[in-house]
């Protein structure tokens, strides 16, 4: 690997194997008992047993042994899933969106190729939004790069710790790509021109693994980018890090099947407005789709968008997983969930798109999801159904730790709750 | 202007007599009229109405655009359609006391950017209902929702940002089609960062700025008012010269348009009140209001209502302490709450917003009803609209805007499915041709709104 960049996604790299031991010192032996379990996986077990040991899933089932030293937690009455995933915010980047409070904001950087940005060390930890996210049932985020035709790394966060390191789960998860209206200054006003750039790029960091040394002699021609975004697009290239492409207009959709076929990339689409009319494609070709459920307001970009876009591709055979773009909103995956069943969805499947199908399209499912012994015991036990609004969060678990049901809101809440506030 | 809605009624349609002052002419009249249709009794439904307790298995009866009976033992006319309501909720149509629909049409482009007239920090003399355009999109959207009523309002980069408008959402060629008939006007103003932040070097910069901008605007409206009044009574020499932006604010000063305010922070809420009391008039609601809570006893104490989101916060530095109690201690303390969108996609699903602030009430121990919530929705933005009197509530002479819902419209899986707009079935869910689309939506392959 050559230059800056390259080196400091190595130190991540390290960091995130790091994090998951972190876990492991902290965390005790809990057992959720009495509940009802959806571990999204398989079907639901009622008065089941969820045994959580040094940060994972140590057992899921009706019969299950619960060791004499871990810690009893009653779930009677309770819905026991999964840690709910959102999958594509600023979480941990970003606070506000109007009024430029560049205090607050690390997801974007100058330049339309950036490649090799990964945001992990942006992150931080402290972020208010945080603790607010994980009262509504998120425990994971894949906190993303914005603007650009490549805008950057993403990364997957687990939402508790007082360090990056002790957040990072999977860095980086994904290359951001914007095929859509975002990507077109990049290609100086037309798409067509912007997906020109594009395979450029991607052939021009094929060419550059190939001669290395002609590169380093100085003997080749200028290359579509610097050396440090080719190289960060080789795993790519290589098909081991998934190219997540903002598309949302029919035709960007197909174009960016046109090009994964080009390049034989795994893509998953970001956006999706128009995804239900691509469906058939979409799911024989196997790329999952991260959306906004709720995002039905024409506009050229999408003039076909529809409330029921999600539910048409999940018929389709299409893996859809929920995204909620607007900071306003990262809390409400739950209600974005409901209304996917409001829109013909199954409730099976609305759950699988807060978690598992999340994960599936992030490439790790094998650690995040579901509650399957061995995976990370991200685990949230709710008073009732997890996508109504009548019900809350009682417990709340991130890497087999219960983490306090606090934030700055349900403090203010204390204050104010009878007037005069109590200062 | 007391005269002029008098007026109004008088010559609509007929041309105004041709040596008449402009300002006593009738002003840009509404031509909305009531649909004829058949009477339509609802039975056997759960039936919120947000005016008392909810009614089990009870049922309603529209006939003439208004609400002719409701209760447990309704008789209809022979030839009522009948709309069997078991296992359904029945609430009055959903008003959004602030939405943007029509001034920021979808699609969402420069030329349809017709919300803030961003050109003075004062522009009193602009009026919503002339941006407004009847073909936008979100319209059909919204009524999907159960939206019957709402109040179009200009933007909020100014300090006052014109008149609002109160609209009914059904289909129209014109905005005057919409209007709702006697509505006072609403009339927009701003607090905070965004009239700061938009005018920069020209002023204001700073929330003192703001205020002054204000307190300049009324101190001119004042003698502006007190001439014109004078003139009025006496009717002798020349009329004072009109000027739009101050007779929109004399109309303020004589409490025949209300205030609209678009204010976050508590502080500053307190800072508007001190300032209502300055010229003598009254606030009607506060728009957005995330701090609210911070003041409920201040609100309740002026009848001042609080227009809220559910749970937006953190989306700019003024919204850093919004809250989802926010809606439930207003009403503990006794303040006139309100669920509000600003939104074209909250505007589709407003009973969600409101369940979501019921219910962060309840689980927070601060024990909120379904009839006072409803109220939220209805109720009091008809209040705060001035049109309680007409609409808002399922009582007997009231406008028959009805929503059936499939379910407990507190729930996310319940949707809205059929919506009366003072009878008229202007949406229903199992019947394609009673999904309104705008003329915008032809020629796109997307199905109706009700998907």
């Amino acid at each position: 690997m050559t230059g800056g960049w390259a080196d400091g996604r190595t130190v991540v790299v390290a960091l995130s194997a790091c994090a998951l031991w972190t876990g492991v010192v902290e965390a005790q032996t809990i057992a959720i008992t009495g509940g009802t379990i959806y571990p999204v996986s398989g079907p639901k077990i009622e008065n089941g047993t969820l045994l959580l040991r040094d940060g994972k899933v140590a057992a899921v089932g009706l019969s299950v042994e619960i060791p004499a030293s871990a810690t009893r937690v009653d779930a009677k009455g309770g819905w026991i899933t999964p840690g709910l995933i959102h999958g594509g915010s600023s979480l941990g980047l970003k606070l506000f969106d109007i009024g430029a409070q560049l205090e607050t904001q690390e997801d974007t950087a100058s330049g339309d190729v950036k490649a090799a940005f990964n945001v992990a060390e942006a992150v931080d930890p402290a972020s208010i939004a945080i603790p607010v996210a994980r009262l509504e049932g998120v425990t994971s985020s894949i906190s993303k790069p914005a603007v650009g035709l490549f805008p950057g790394q993403a990364v997957l966060l687990d939402l508790a710790g007082d360090r990056v390191e002790d957040m990072v789960a999977q860095s980086p998860v994904a290359m951001m790509v914007d095929l859509g209206q975002g990507g077109k200054p990049a290609g100086g006003g037309s798409r067509g021109r912007t997906l020109q750039r594009f395979r450029r790029i991607m052939r021009d960091a094929l060419e550059y693994d190939r001669r290395r040394d002609d590169f380093r002699r100085n003997q080749m021609q200028p290359l579509a980018a610097s050396a440090d975004d080719l190289e960060a697009l080789l795993p790519v290239l290589r098909g081991r890090l998934p190219l997540f492409v903002i598309a949302n207009r029919r035709s960007d959709l197909e174009n960016a099947l046109k090009v994964a076929r080009e390049f034989d990339l795994k893509i998953v689409i970001w956006g999706g407005a128009e995804g239900w009319q691509v469906a058939p494609e979409l799911a024989r070709a196997k790329v999952p789709v991260l959306l906004e459920p709720l995002t039905n307001v024409p506009r050229f970009e999408a003039l076909n968008a529809r409330l029921d876009n999600a539910t048409l591709l999940w018929k389709a055979g299409v893996k859809v997983g929920v995204a909620q773009q607007d900071a306003a909103l990262f809390r409400d995956l739950r209600q974005a969930a409901g209304n996917e069943v409001r829109n013909g969805m199954s409730w099976d499947a609305a759950l699988r798109s807060v978690t598992l199908s999340t994960a599936e399209a992030a490439g790790v499912a094998d650690r995040y999801g579901s509650l399957e012994a061995g995976k990370v015991a991200n685990v949230v036990v709710w008073s009732g159904d997890p996508l109504e609004f009548s019900s809350k969060v009682n417990h709340l678990y991130i890497r087999g730790r219960e983490i306090p049901l606090v934030s700055r809101q349900t403090e203010l809440l204390d204050r104010y709750r009878t007037l005069p506030p109590r200062y | 202007m007391v005269l002029l809605s008098g007026c109004a009624a008088a010559t609509r349609g007929a041309p105004a007599a041709g040596d008449s002052l402009s300002a006593l002419r009738p002003q840009y009249v509404s031509t909305y009229l009531h649909h004829p249709g058949k009477p339509v009794v609802i039975r056997n439904a759960t039936i919120l109405t947000a005016a008392g307790p909810e009614l089990s298995r009870g049922s309603i009866l529209l006939q003439d655009g208004k609400i002719a009976a409701v209760g447990g033992n309704v008789t209809a006319p022979p030839d009522a359609i009948v709309v069997d309501g078991s296992g359904k909720y029945v609430t009055p149509g959903i008003i959004d006391a602030h939405s943007h629909l029509g001034v920021y049409a979808a699609p969402g482009t420069e030329s349809q950017s017709d919300g803030n007239e961003a050109t003075d920090p004062n522009t009193a003399q602009v009026w919503a209902e002339h941006s407004f355009w009847p073909q936008d999109p979100q319209i059909p959207l919204a009524v999907a929702g159960g939206i019957t009523v709402i109040q179009a309002l200009p933007g909020s980069a100014n300090l006052i940002g014109g008149r609002s408008a109160t609209l009914r959402l059904i289909p129209a060629r014109t905005v005057q089609a919409m209007k709702y008939p006697g509505a006072p006007y609403g009339v927009k103003m701003a607090c905070g960062e965004n009239p700061k932040r938009v005018y920069g070097d020209k002023g204001p910069s700073t929330r003192m700025g703001n205020m002054a901008g204000d307190r300049t605007a009324f101190a001119k409206a004042e003698k502006y008012r007190r001439d014109w009044d004078a003139w009025l009574t006496e009717k002798e020499g020349d009329p004072p010269e009109r000027d739009l932006q101050l007779e929109t604010l004399a109309d303020v000063l004589r409490g025949k348009a209300f205030i609209q305010n678009h204010c976050y922070r508590a502080d500053e809420m307190a800072q508007m009140l001190d300032l209502a009391r300055e010229f003598g008039f009254h606030i009607r609601a506060f728009h957005h209001a995330v701090e609210a809570y911070k003041i409920a006893d201040l609100l309740a104490r002026d009848s001042v209502a609080a227009a809220v989101w559910a749970d937006w916060w953190g989306f700019k530095m003024e919204s850093l302490d919004g809250i989802p109690q926010n809606a439930a201690l207003l009403q503990q303390a006794g303040a006139r709450a309100i669920i509000h969108s600003d939104s074209e996609e909250g505007i589709q699903r407003l009973n969600q917003e409101a369940a979501k602030a019921m219910y962060a009430g309840r689980n927070a121990g601060i024990n909120v009803t379904r009839e006072q919530a409803i109220r939220w929705l209805t109720a009091n933005p008809a209040w705060a609209l001035g049109i309680d009197s007409t609409t808002g509530t399922l009582e007997v002479g009231k406008a028959a805007d009805v929503v059936v819902w499939s379910g407990d419209p507190f729930s996310v899986y319940s949707k809205a499915e059929r919506v009366y707009n003072e009878g008229w079935l202007v949406f229903d869910r199992a019947d394609p041709r009673a999904q309104r689309t705008t003329d915008f939506n032809l020629g796109t392959s997307a199905p109706g709104v009700g998907q």
